[in-house]
């Protein structure tokens, strides 16, 4: 039973240097299950930074981010990151076929997984049966990318990152992306971590935004808030590229 | 007690500069600008070689096994060295090179001696370690280069890996198979075609020295089992040991901090 008073992630004055120079300066940030949130920001602004704390492919201070109440430097790494999956702008997907990629992490686990259930994986990506047979070097740059989220999702995660997953995708691949991850929250109750710097992205998928400038939170809401053509907020003076 | 240089095949060295002259002569003629590195380098390896062969001679008269590791620490120490430079850029080269050398030649060596097929004396380990570490070094330093640019290359596919729940060296190791094959695949060639294209060293010199061919292929069948023995043991651990400096203790790709 989900406890929906308790964030999924809970980021408490989260601070982070990298080679001398800071990358998030004091971030706090709260999710709650189910939603979904964007992360929007200029280049260099800390947002791939902040994704990756949280699956801690960058490892953050203890006490700085909770999933679901517990400190994530206190879980074991390997099981945090088959709880929270993680897409990639590049889908980097292995050498071999689709089926290869989807049974991936399963088989790490010890776990074959049948045609079936790579069939079920497929269509939450909203991909047909048949691509399981077929290589993944050849696929499109929208379907590589349904593929690595059907990869992800092997793991049966409950929250999902996503690091600009269609930044190098075009407008209808883009829009299907969005479609799929809107049903998954519907039909999984997945939350999600959007990093993007797409305005339409933003206003089609977000619960809620958060606005991250030189690695600070600078803004945070409704996008329907924020970005209204009357709104005073940086957001949108962010979304009019006025702080590019 | 000190040899001293024979001096009756002294004339036949002098005669064979013939050969240097001959390229000095061809690189004046030519324009190629090369006579004086030509001569530099035939006057050094005179005297480094006759320098070697006076310190082999006096380590093969005391065939004191103290010395005879000193010598093997000094050999392997050099080609860790080696190795390490051309493995920059890989986190750590030079010690990892130092680690997985010694532990090649060791074992290699190790097995040779324990098994009887070679004796624990300054005249055959000496000659026999050049041989092991020499090879040792090459496929350290192919295999770290390769681990380093694997890395390097599919961090991508790495990361997405350790994304889904890998540990580093399962998510690293597809690739780090790939460099294994690199750095194995010169020896396992060259043991492929040898004796068909050009008589390897070992067999050559005693053949020269007045062995048969059948003798001289004998040894030259163990130099060979020793050197992809050698490789692999080499290439294993310069494996295991290099493409742990990518990861942290949490499987993450990099060493930060």
């Amino acid at each position: 039973m989900i406890d929906m008073k308790m964030p999924r992630f809970q980021i408490r004055n989260l601070s982070l240097a990298r080679n001398g120079r800071a990358i998030l300066h004091n971030v706090n940030l709260s999710i709650a299950p189910g939603e979904i949130v964007c992360l929007l920001g200029p280049s260099g602004s800390g947002k791939s930074s902040l994704l990756r704390c949280l699956n801690r492919l960058t490892e953050p201070p203890p006490q700085t981010i909770f999933l679901d109440g517990d400190d994530i430097i206190s879980l074991d790494v390997l099981t945090l990151r088959r709880r929270v999956g993680m897409v990639f702008q590049s889908p980097a997907l292995f050498p071999g076929s689709v089926a290869d990629n989807i049974a991936y992490s399963p088989r790490l686990a010890g776990q074959a997984l049948t045609s079936a259930h790579i069939a079920d994986l497929l269509a939450l990506a909203d991909l047909p049966p048949v691509y399981a047979a077929r290589p993944a070097a050849e696929l499109s740059g929208g379907e590589a990318q349904r593929v690595s989220l059907a990869r992800a999702l092997a793991n049966r995660p409950q929250s999902l990152l996503l690091d600009e997953p269609t930044g190098a995708l075009d407008p209808a691949s883009r829009r299907h992306i969005w479609e799929t991850i809107a049903k998954l929250r519907r039909e999984l109750g997945l939350t999600v971590l959007w990093v993007t710097h797409y305005m339409e992205e933003v206003r089609e998928v977000a619960d809620r935004v958060y606005l991250l400038l030189d690695g600070r939170i600078a803004d945070e809401g409704p996008p329907d808030h924020l970005l209204r053509p009357d709104s005073k907020h940086i957001t949108a003076v962010f979304a009019a590229g006025e702080l590019e | 007690m000190f040899n001293t240089l024979p001096l009756d095949s002294l004339p036949r060295v002098l005669t064979a500069l013939a050969l240097v002259a001959l390229a000095a002569i061809i690189s004046r003629w030519q324009t190629l600008d090369l006579e004086k590195q030509i001569l530099t380098a035939s006057v050094r390896a005179f005297i480094q070689l006759i320098a070697i062969g006076y310190a082999l001679n006096f380590i093969f008269d005391a065939d004191n096994p103290a010395a005879i590791l000193l010598i093997l620490a000094v050999m392997t120490g050099i080609a860790g060295y080696t190795a390490g430079k051309r493995g920059r850029g890989a986190p750590h080269a030079g010690r990892v090179a130092l680690a997985a050398i010694s532990f090649g030649a060791a074992l290699t060596l190790g097995l040779l001696v324990s098994l009887g097929i070679f004796n624990f004396t300054a005249q055959q380990i000496i000659p026999i370690a050049g041989m092991v570490i020499g090879n040792s070094m090459n496929v350290c330093s192919l295999v770290m280069g390769r681990v380093r640019d694997e890395v390097n290359g599919r961090s991508p596919q790495i990361e997405a890996a350790l994304a889904l729940g890998a540990t580093g060296r399962q998510a690293a190791h597809p690739y780090l198979r790939t460099a294994l094959h690199s750095g194995m695949t010169p020896i396992v060639d060259s043991a492929k075609t040898v004796g068909l294209i050009q008589l390897p060293g070992a067999m050559t010199g005693m053949i020269l020295a007045g062995a048969s061919p059948l003798e001289a292929v004998q040894l030259q069948i163990i130099v060979m089992y020793m050197l992809i023995g050698a490789a692999a043991f080499t290439g294993l651990a310069t494996i295991w040991l290099t493409f742990r400096q990518f990861f942290t203790a949490n499987h993450q790709l990099g060493i930060e901090g």
